[in-house]
């Protein structure tokens, strides 16, 4: 018995640590170090619906659920890993033509190459004389402060005429939305247009618009709101409930904005300044503003999503002769760049930045910048390296 | 079922019955991993034709990922039930059942008739486990010091993963050296291996599909052969290998697809050091698949992965008055990589891998019973190799053949 009550001893201490679990399981990241999560101040309605939304952006379509029968992703989650940038590996290639008149390849499956196939089938092909472009998906935090900012606002933004003469003249892209569409509060048409501001070309006008058609583009999945399948042009039964996609919605518009990590520090704060001077700012607006929401957090909240929304010339190195909507070739809306920092923990480690991901750092990015942004990057390659590295720590920093 | 439930209750309780009587178990030294199926304790009712036994495995889990917890649970993991036959002295029969999870899941692991026609050459035919590595057939949870199953056992290689067929199994002995081999015809996998919603090349995703112990998928059997040859002063070391068309490729006189094969092979071994009672298990284990290459490479075609087990028993002594109980102290090492290869679009490495580190105590008042207490830390990444997610565990639990 000399050792039994050592052993019931240390049997206890044994579980007396066991219970003090808590200590030994890895520590939470900081809530700045992380681009998903919910908006602050949700209410527990609301977080429920949050979770249902999380639960259906990451699930699995297989051949059973509906998949294809061509496709680009069998999830959402693999577009935009960790609710951030999507990476050259889920990459999608649009096709069409370089005029405005509308996609002429609709017949062949325009506008998205569906260039995946489950067994036994064949990827969709590009027909001849199409454009194309590549696209690599854009992180989804904070999209529902950018779905509520007033039409107004973005209005007073533009100056498509460059009135003020600065050389930048960003516009609204005026667009034709389908049907399903419920036009958020005060919206305002134009000839029978409404101002789009999701996707790279801005041709979604709201996550409803944007979600159902990934799901249709992406996935070959079926809806109520996008019933026709890609694969066989034909109108098929939804393969994804209303009531998930809504749910999708609603969580993509409750995920919080990005926060910025460090702007006290001294370099930071010289960045931000730089960030200015070089005009940079001027279409990466720092600051907006939200309209009225339903969801009550979103409503009349100034936030920093450093994008005016707008489409803008970027010049002739980024124009790939493909059009969506009635953005012209070389136009492109100023993508946000919140969350810029935290891009690479998404994407695999590397950045891969631009609408195609071909920029693989922020340098090359400026660099690729041309049009409109010609100035602004002219001015950042007379930096002296200091200047440029306080530049791009700002950078890293939203 | 349940009047045989409630018969063996009561006669369990009464062990001291000289109307019950437990099988002793193979100790002639020339056992293999091979033979787990029956090297298993039973009792033996007097007059009754069959031997019974099982056993019974229950933990508490308190886990964390990314310092998110669900709070502790606790968890009925299996309640197996066996019972065997000798038919004859050269016919014996033996069948598992399991329930998983209370009744969340219910399956015949093993339900096989064996005849005996000479030590090296022996008939089985029925369910069988297929010889894929050395958990898949010795899987017992009171024979291990960890609440859960190695990660390639049962998140690459399908464990425990049985399918109807027969084939033939032996083996022979020299002075120390044991030879053993097994081969199997049976049903196989299916479609879901590359299509399911793990989002991975998933070979545990066949196990979902029931049909299999009704009809072949495809028509084509599955093959898994065994070789094992085991030194009795140094150690037992196994090569298997299974593999086979996995999916439906015609229908009705239609194709469907290309004829698609899986093939999988494992080495196994365990060892015990003679000065030290150290004892050490392992297996690697490496899966090819071949995935139409217009599919998505979410699914990879080729996947490896491997544990390893040190057990160290530091106190073998009676203790509470349990004669021979034991104390250990172990680790486990587990690996998993599950699409082996790099990106066609970018060429950087595909992630989609797992680490962990489990240290372990246990305590066995008899060799049929453990206590454990684990901990387990693991790194896992997603298929873009991103950072981590760190997920911790502590698991308290027991597992005892009755």
């Amino acid at each position: 018995m000399k050792y039994s009550f050592q052993f019931i001893f240390g049997a206890f201490l044994t579980m007396m640590f066991t219970m003090g679990c808590e200590q030994t399981t890895p520590y939470a990241p900081a809530e700045n170090e992380l681009l998903d999560g919910p908006l602050e101040g949700l209410t527990i309605a609301q977080q429920i619906k949050f979770l249902s939304g999380d639960e259906a952006f990451g699930d699995v379509f297989t051949i059973e659920k509906g998949l294809g029968p061509v496709f680009v992703a069998n999830q959402c989650a693999s577009c935009h890993p960790g609710d951030g940038k999507g990476s050259p590996f889920v990459e999608f290639v649009r096709f069409g033509q370089p005029d405005t008149l509308g996609n002429q390849f609709l017949e062949f499956g325009a506008p998205q190459l569906q260039h995946k196939a489950i067994p036994g089938f064949e990827p969709e092909q590009l027909p001849e004389g199409a454009t194309t472009t590549k696209l690599i998906a854009p992180a989804v935090t904070g999209l529902g402060f950018l779905n509520f900012v007033s039409d107004q606002d973005l209005i007073n933004l533009s100056d498509p005429n460059d009135i003020d003469g600065d050389g930048i003249s960003g516009r609204p892209h005026w667009n034709n939305i389908p049907d399903y569409v419920t036009l958020r509060p005060n919206t305002i048409s134009q000839n029978g247009k409404y101002i789009s501001r999701f996707g790279k070309k801005a041709a979604a006008y709201n996550l409803l618009h944007q979600t159902s058609g990934a799901y249709n583009q992406d996935m070959g999945i079926t809806s109520l709101f996008e019933t026709i399948d890609p694969y066989s042009g034909l109108e098929e039964d939804p393969e994804v409930s209303t009531q998930t996609v809504n749910d999708v919605v609603f969580y993509l518009n409750t995920l919080k904005a990005p926060l910025q990590r460090d702007e006290g520090a001294t370099s930071i704060i010289a960045g931000a300044q730089i960030f200015s001077e070089i005009k940079c700012a001027s279409c990466h607006i720092p600051s907006l503003q939200t309209g009225y929401s339903p969801i009550e957090v979103l409503s009349y909240k100034e936030f920093h999503p450093y994008t005016d929304l707008l489409l803008h010339d970027m010049g002739s190195e980024l124009d790939d002769q493909y059009t969506e909507g009635f953005a012209l070739t070389s136009e492109w809306r100023t993508p946000p760049l919140w969350g810029l920092g935290l891009s690479k923990d998404a994407q695999g480690g590397s950045y891969f930045l631009m609408h195609d991901g071909r920029a693989g750092s922020i340098e090359q990015a400026i660099s690729l910048h041309g049009g409109e942004g010609e100035a602004s990057k002219n001015s950042f390659a007379q930096l002296s390296e200091v200047e440029k590295q306080q530049l791009i720590e700002f950078l890293e920093s939203l | 079922m349940l009047l045989l439930l409630a018969t063996t209750g009561g006669l369990f309780s009464q062990e001291a019955d000289p109307l019950v009587k437990r099988v002793s178990k193979d100790t002639s030294k020339v056992s293999l991993n091979m033979d787990a199926v029956y090297n298993r304790p039973f009792l033996a009712i007097k007059k009754m034709p069959i031997a019974l036994g099982g056993y019974l495995e229950a933990n508490s889990l308190y886990q964390s990922e990314d310092g998110i917890s669900e709070g502790l649970s606790f968890q009925a993991r299996r309640l197996t039930l066996f019972m065997s036959s000798s038919i004859t002295k050269r016919i014996k029969f033996l069948t598992e059942i399991e329930f998983e999870d209370g009744t969340k899941e219910i399956g015949i692991e093993f339900a096989a008739l064996d005849v005996s026609l000479h030590p090296a050459l022996n008939f089985r035919g029925g369910i069988v486990m297929n010889p894929i590595g050395a958990f898949n057939q010795n899987h017992d949870g009171p024979k291990w010091e960890f609440v859960e199953r190695p990660d390639v056992a049962v998140n690459m290689l399908p464990a425990t993963w049985s399918n109807v067929g027969f084939g033939i199994y032996g083996k022979t002995h020299k002075g120390d050296w044991i030879l053993g081999y097994e081969a199997y015809l049976t049903n196989g996998f299916d479609n879901s291996i590359i299509d399911n919603e793990e989002n991975k090349t998933f070979l545990p995703a066949a196990k979902e599909n029931a049909e299999r112990f009704e009809e072949s998928n495809n028509g084509k059997p599955l093959f898994s052969g065994k070789l094992t040859v085991k030194n009795r002063n140094i150690a037992e070391i196994g090569f298997s290998y299974m593999g086979g068309a996995y999916n439906k490729f015609e229908e009705d006189g239609l194709t469907l697809d290309e004829k698609r094969s899986v093939a999988v092979f494992a080495i196994d071994a365990n060892a015990v050091i003679k000065n030290t009672g150290t004892y050490i298990v392992g297996e690697i284990a490496f899966v090819n698949v071949d995935v139409p290459e217009t599919f998505t490479q979410q699914y990879g075609t080729k996947q490896w992965g491997a544990f390893v087990d040190v057990v160290q028993p530091v106190l073998q002594r009676s203790i509470l008055n349990w004669e021979n109980a034991t104390l250990n102290v172990a680790a486990r090492l587990d690996y998993v990589d599950w699409n082996v290869g790099t990106f066609q679009e970018t060429g950087n490495k595909i992630g989609e891998e797992q680490i962990a580190i489990s240290p372990a105590i246990s305590f066995r008042p008899t060799a049929q019973t453990v206590f454990r207490i684990n901990y387990r830390y693991q790194w896992q990444k997603d298929i873009l190799a991103n950072p981590a997610a760190k997920t911790a565990a502590w698991l308290f639990g027991f597992s005892t053949y009755f």
